[in-house]
């Protein structure tokens, strides 16, 4: 089908709306918008960043998971306490994907999952002893750890619990660095507000280690790359063009990240920023604090891509600039040929995205790239400054959808009739079992990685195989006339 | 047999709650009542009159050092005192840590599982932690547990505040389930005209005084023996008025849900009776020095 008109995607918003309460549906009409490329700042049309609506099945997650999940837990060296009841840490083990080079269980931890486990008696005693023989134990069974951070669960601020007290303990009795964070999950409306607190524990106990130390020799090169978290992969893809037009990358965040190398950040010259959502608030406080500047940067296409390291290259002198030329003209002819390859396949198809911190408007230029268009775009857990450079990004009058519901974000594919739907896994099935291409975004469904010009090929490749997959020419039963079924999606 | 009545006692700290309660329960003893006191307050003061005991193991105390809740038997918490008056305490954290509220929780829980209530006893009585802080110490009013609550008071104003509080707690109860007031125990401390006082209190909240119990030292002769006064010295003439409290409660048909009254109102109140002053407005927010000039 055409694109839509401004006019029939607000009718569509309007339909959409139609089903729920008064109540409901004044609240939730203020996430839906219509893209306005007129519009210079998205609170004009959007609103974000609100507690959602009970029953709506939101997508969202916890603030612990916002800090353990995300911001924390790629630290590889680091052992992250899941600090309460057990599930907490169980269900959100390894699940990420966030790569990482070690020996799990020697000198890296990531896939592990170490938790305080609290029963009833932990509750109404208090746990505070308990951490402590937690980390004391760690330190005997691991003792090759270089740190241990504490993501407090829930009953943690409901008991009140001094973790900050017993930090400072170990802390004197180890000499290592110990973390409390108190990320726990009933405060905010998303996962966005752990990423803002794990943040600010970074700042509070890490980041100034090693101000008024000058032993770190430095380049005049030096940068780091914030918000990558090395999913499938992801940022060695990034890291490796950074270095190759001259660049030095001292510090990853946080995936495959060490804790040495976040001490080390303040030495940088700028901060690369990937995901702005989730570390935004730390780049602004290297800004405010040590004059590094930053910038954001996209990897996801090779526009986006060349785009960036140009822009990355403006921040130095002429061999850098020469650099990212360089970089650029030696991956052409590998990028050309995936373009060659894949465009014709993918010409024109149209995608519906539904993610979480960059990637609702950071991928959408590797679509571009493939002949694709992105039609309608959201996020989970966005603030309003994350919709100002979206509206940028998307087409005019294309849908956007904040903190989608699961009802608005089925008939919007419905209507829409997307090619592809890239979201999470708890919608992949919902979208495949009504006949619909279906591409995780946020795990890249166990591939990867899609950063970077290797990350590129892979990412049309798996576009590909996805939309073209031969499964969907055998969706309905052969014994089904097209009168007697009503197909949501034929595809071509 | 008659049915199983469950009562809890509520009042600001310090009022004598646990005092009252343990003579009053030792009372109905005395009349061939069976009784269980459980202690809902992490100090666990609640059974030492009745037990001469300095604190009794309470559940949470021997569950954390067994494990769990799950691993301890009726037998280990439960103890019997003076005349046969079954006594039990919930335990919790020492100041400042953990979560007491869910320890009463907790061990209200256990009691009700492990069959604690059993069929031939006449009352159960929860000595409650001062303030309904959280909604753990409300536990012993919810979920059809305790049907009658008495407050204890004195004609103290920060006294009468608390019993009007705990009044609002109940209404909320009182809406949900069948818990009702079941009168005010005026555990005196010999202010002018207390006994009128809380009479008139009672009135406004819509129950009545059930006990004016006066202010005697015999009580803690007996609490320095970790004794009741009806086992210490019983004929005492305070032994007397905890038997005539025991014999009121056996007797109280007169089950209200309250009707707290507002600040304002209360405050009146205590000016009628002199314990408060009128308030000047003048001087409301002046600091000494401000006055001195004004």
């Amino acid at each position: 089908m055409a694109a839509m008109t401004r006019e029939e995607t607000e009718a569509l918003i309007q339909e959409v709306l139609e089903v729920y309460p008064e109540k409901a549906k004044k609240d939730r009409a203020k996430h839906l918008a219509v893209n306005d490329h007129s519009l210079e700042k998205a609170n004009k049309c959007i609103t974000s960043n609100r507690k959602s609506l009970p029953g709506v099945m939101t997508i969202r997650g916890c603030a612990y998971a916002g800090s353990k999940g995300v911001v924390w837990g790629p630290i590889k060296d680091m052992i992250h306490i899941s600090h309460g009841p057990v599930g907490c840490g169980q269900y959100s083990r390894a699940g990420r994907r966030n790569y990482y080079v070690g020996t799990t269980g020697v000198n890296t931890f990531g896939t592990m999952n170490f938790t305080s486990d609290f029963t009833e008696k932990d509750i109404v005693f208090g746990g505070d002893k308990k951490l402590a023989k937690c980390i004391d134990e760690i330190e005997t069974l691991f003792p090759l750890n270089k740190g241990i951070s504490i993501q407090s669960e829930c009953p943690i601020g409901l008991i009140g619990d001094d973790i900050e007290a017993v930090s400072k303990v170990k802390n004197k009795e180890y000499g290592k660095t110990i973390v409390p964070v108190r990320c726990e999950g009933f405060r905010g409306v998303s996962q966005s507000l752990g990423h803002h607190i794990a943040n600010d524990a970074i700042r509070d106990w890490v980041l100034e280690k090693r101000d008024g130390d000058d032993s770190f020799p430095t380049t005049p090169y030096d940068v780091a790359v914030i918000g990558d978290y090395n999913i499938g992969g992801d940022a060695w893809a990034s890291r490796t063009l950074l270095e190759e037009m001259g660049l030095r990358v001292v510090a990853q965040w946080s995936g495959d990240g060490t804790i040495a190398e976040i001490e080390k950040t303040p030495k940088v010259k700028l901060n690369l920023i990937h995901c702005y959502r989730s570390m935004n608030y730390i780049a602004r406080h290297m800004e405010e604090k040590y004059s590094i500047p930053w910038i954001e940067y996209n990897f996801f296409g090779p526009t986006k891509i060349a785009e960036s390291l140009r822009r990355i290259a403006e921040h130095f002198d002429d061999t850098i600039k020469e650099g990212a030329e360089r970089v650029i003209a030696r991956y052409k002819a590998e990028y050309d040929a995936v373009i060659a390859k894949y465009r014709p396949r993918l010409e024109g198809k149209k995608v519906m995205l539904y993610i979480g911190g960059l990637r609702p408007r950071h991928v959408i230029g590797a679509y571009e790239d493939l002949g694709m268009e992105v039609v309608g775009t959201g996020y989970e857990f966005a603030h309003n400054d994350d919709y100002d450079r979206t509206i940028k990004e998307m087409g005019n009058a294309t849908l956007l959808y904040d903190d989608v519901t699961g009802y608005e974000f089925e008939e919007f594919v419905k209507k829409v009739q997307p090619d592809l739907v890239g979201s999470g896994i708890k919608e992949k099935y919902i979208f495949q079992k009504m006949g619909v291409p279906f591409r995780q975004m946020h795990s890249w469904d166990y591939s990867g990685p899609y950063h970077g010009y290797d990350g590129f090929a892979i990412f049309a490749r798996d576009m590909d195989m996805t939309i073209n997959n031969p499964c969907w020419k055998s969706f309905k039963a052969p014994w089904k006339t097209e009168a007697a079924s009503e197909p949501v999606k034929a595809v071509a | 047999m008659a049915k199983l009545r469950q009562c809890a006692i509520y009042g600001k700290g310090g009022i004598g709650k646990s005092t009252t309660t343990q003579n009053l329960v030792a009372g109905l003893a005395e009349l061939g009542k069976k009784v269980m006191i459980v202690g809902c307050d992490p100090k666990a003061d609640s059974t030492r009159l009745i037990l001469h005991a300095k604190a009794q193991n309470s559940i949470m105390q021997m569950a954390a050092d067994a494990g769990s809740v799950e691993d301890l038997e009726l037998e280990d918490v439960l103890k019997v005192g003076y005349r046969d008056i079954k006594c039990v305490e919930s335990g919790g954290p020492e100041p400042g840590v953990g979560c007491a509220g869910r320890g009463v929780i907790t061990a209200i829980n256990f009691l009700e599982e492990e069959g604690a209530y059993d069929e031939n006893l006449d009352f159960v009585f929860y000595d409650v932690l001062g303030d309904v802080v959280c909604g753990g110490f409300a536990m012993p009013i919810r979920e059809n547990k305790a049907q009658e609550i008495y407050i204890v008071c004195s004609g103290e104003m920060m006294a009468m505040y608390a019993a009007n509080n705990i009044a609002k707690g109940i209404v909320k109860y009182a809406n949900s389930g069948g818990v009702r007031l079941a009168g005010l125990i005026c555990n005196s401390r010999n202010t002018a005209r207390e006994d009128e006082l809380i009479m008139e209190l009672a009135r406004r909240l819509g129950t009545h005084m059930i006990h004016f119990v006066p202010r005697d030292n015999v009580v803690q002769r007996a609490e320095i023996r970790r004794m009741t006064v009806i086992e210490y010295e019983p004929a005492a003439k305070q032994a007397q008025e905890y038997r005539d409290l025991a014999n009121k409660i056996i007797n109280n048909t007169q089950l209200v849900i309250p009707t707290p009254i507002t600040m304002d109102e209360l405050e009146d109140l205590l000016m009628e009776f002199g314990v408060m002053e009128e308030v000047d407005e003048s001087i409301v927010g002046q600091t000494a020095a401000a006055e001195a000039t004004a």
